[in-house]
């Protein structure tokens, strides 16, 4: 049985189609990534998957369990984790205190537990040793850190990063990507958007390009980058059709 | 359906956490020798400091409730007058049906609670502004149906029945025990909710509310919790202002200067602090006594205050102590203390670092 799967899920804002009936799976322990421009309906789409937005149609399952009726925290609360593209701290909370309400709350761990999974997550994060930092100070690598670390902290199976790379140098880019090439290997369902594609080279095995709320490509990364496809979508169908004009 | 549990493997290893930078004892020494202090306090004391007092005690239940709702949970209430009306209402309710009214306080602070529940469904439809704005009709809105009952005095009022057996100096006592017992109750309950699980909800939704909710924090039903616990704070503030006045009259029980009061004393005590408030009402007393034979310029200087205040310390006074001395006497927050863990993990990131060269030439 898949862990995630979605079936002809579609949602619209007035005439702006940001999904339209999208329909794929994941299987437990693969990490996919998911590229499009902009606009084209990625974070809607973690939206849709997490419960901060209601699909108009279609049906999303997780685990077998329908996700239709449940609130985002019930969502946390099954496994679903979630990082946003522009980082959400809580700025006024210690980052120990971020990662210690995603433990008590998403994970419903108690007690000492709580704290354990918490520093944990940072540990896993490379935040450890700013856990007393107000989380309002960090930078930009540290917020995605700590975003990172909050998901992580909510014991998910299913780890859904939105633009986790973006904004970051090459050098904090490859930090990065090794804490979730490490994830990935202890087995965590991942899926990923990203603009930076080599970082999603180097960690997925299955790639899905977006455009205008629908799945254009769905494979293997570096033959969905190749398809006529995407390089429509990325390029434009006038180019494609000229290739010498490039 | 998969019994599968998550498992993702954390690394796990020994981590400890202080909630405070010096031991409970002083806690509850402490709060033991106020405990004593205040209840004693109406034999030794003046009956005018008891009387002042009173009205304190009034204004620091209002205040923590106040901080509690807006500056924890981040509901910017400017109604919560109404609760201090309908608790004083209640009161006199339960008094004219011939309950004694110091019995009567946790009825009255019971009724403001359930009324409070489904008030909760057209409030929470709102947001900032609007939520603010729609918590001032629900208070006027309560006025309007008090005075439409005869039974309670309508719109003059009707005295407090049930004290008269009571000379003015045991009221004066009684009152002012009464306002001080309910005033221990909520601020000593206000430092265990926000010791407990839900504080750490508070401050994340009052921060951020999407991420709260995407991080499993149930926001709906803590904000719902909680505003309906602040309108029994409230309520109880009325009960014992009945009490104290103890005419009760909907112009005085549904003053919008309560609300005024409320934000006031938070405001330059320091918001999202147990202590900050009840700074701010020991402020805003010296000054009103200071003051009060200036006529209006008292108004013009605490105003004058507020905005120092506002612009020089948006964290009001409690938060430039604590910010300049790392101090508090009421600690909510969690502090990570394994130093030696730290170290290590610092120890470990400079050993994973590369050479400077190398970060100076990507860079």
């Amino acid at each position: 049985m898949p862990l995630l799967q979605l079936e002809g899920v579609s949602k619209r804002f007035g005439r702006v189609v940001v999904a339209d009936e999208i329909t794929f799976q994941l299987e437990e322990g693969t990490s996919t990534g998911v590229v499009g421009p902009n606009g084209a309906g990625k974070t809607s789409l973690f939206g849709i998957i997490s419960g901060d937005t209601k699909q108009d149609d279609g049906s999303v399952h997780f685990d077998g369990r329908s996700l239709g009726s449940l609130t985002a925290p019930a969502r946390c609360r099954l496994g679903v984790g979630r990082t946003y593209q522009i980082p959400q701290p809580f700025e006024h909370m210690t980052v120990f205190e971020n990662a210690l309400l995603a433990a008590q709350q998403g994970a419903r761990e108690h007690g000492h537990e709580s704290y354990e999974l918490a520093y944990a997550s940072l540990e896993r994060s490379g935040l450890a040793e700013l856990a007393n930092s107000p989380a309002g100070s960090l930078g930009l690598l540290q917020r995605k850190r700590l975003e990172l670390a909050r998901a992580l902290a909510t014991k998910p199976r299913l780890l859904l990063l939105d633009e986790i790379a973006g904004g970051l140098t090459d050098l904090e880019v490859v930090e990065l990507t090794s804490v979730i090439r490490e994830l990935q290997q202890d087995g965590l369902t991942i899926l990923w958007i990203e603009h930076v594609v080599r970082a999603l080279l180097s960690t997925v095995d299955r790639l899905l390009c977006l455009a205008n709320g629908e799945i254009v490509a769905d494979g293997e990364p570096r033959q969905v980058l190749a398809s006529e496809a995407v390089r429509r979508v990325y390029l434009g169908g006038a180019i494609i059709n000229e290739p010498t004009a490039i | 359906m998969s019994d599968a549990t998550p498992t993702l493997p954390l690394a796990r290893g020994g981590v400890s956490v202080e909630r405070s930078s010096f031991s409970p004892i002083y806690t509850l020494v402490g709060t033991l020798i106020i405990a004593v202090f205040f209840t004693a306090a109406p034999w030794i004391l003046p009956a005018s400091w008891v009387s002042i007092l009173s009205n304190f005690f009034i204004l620091v239940i209002m205040a923590t409730m106040w901080n509690l709702l807006a500056g924890y949970a981040g509901m910017v209430s400017i109604g919560q007058q109404g609760f201090v009306g309908l608790g004083a209402y209640a009161m006199l309710y339960f008094a004219i049906k011939g309950m004694n009214p110091f019995v009567a306080i946790p009825f009255a602070i019971v009724t403001c609670a359930i009324l409070a529940y489904p008030i909760t469904y057209l409030l929470f439809r709102l947001r900032g502004g609007y939520f603010a704005v729609a918590t001032w009709v629900v208070a006027d809105s309560a006025m309007l149906i008090i005075l439409s009952i005869a039974l309670l005095g309508g719109g003059t009022g009707r005295y407090l029945p049930g004290l008269s057996n009571l000379s003015p100096s045991q009221l004066n006592h009684y009152t002012y025990l009464a306002t001080w017992v309910v005033a221990f109750v909520v601020v000593v309950a206000t430092y265990f909710i926000l010791r407990s699980r839900l504080g750490l909800v508070l401050s994340s939704m009052r921060d951020n509310e999407t991420a709260a909710r995407s991080a499993g924090a149930k926001v709906t039903s803590t904000r719902r919790l909680i505003y309906v616990i602040a309108a029994a704070g409230c309520g109880a503030a009325g009960a014992v202002l009945a009490i104290s006045q103890p005419f009760v009259q909907p112009g005085n029980a549904f003053n919008l200067n309560w609300a005024a009061e409320m934000l006031f004393v938070s405001m330059i005590g320091g918001l999202g602090t147990i202590e900050g408030p009840i700074l701010g009402c020991v402020i805003y007393f010296v000054l009103q006594q200071s003051l009060q034979n200036y006529g209006a310029w008292y108004l013009i200087i605490f105003g004058t205050v507020a905005v120092i205040i506002a612009i020089w310390q948006p964290r009001g006074l409690w938060g430039a102590i604590r910010d300049r001395f790392h101090f508090e006497l009421l600690p909510v927050g969690y502090r990570v203390r394994d130093k030696v863990r730290v170290k290590k993990v610092k120890k470990q990131k400079r050993s994973e670092t590369p050479p400077a060269s190398v970060v100076t030439t990507s860079e």
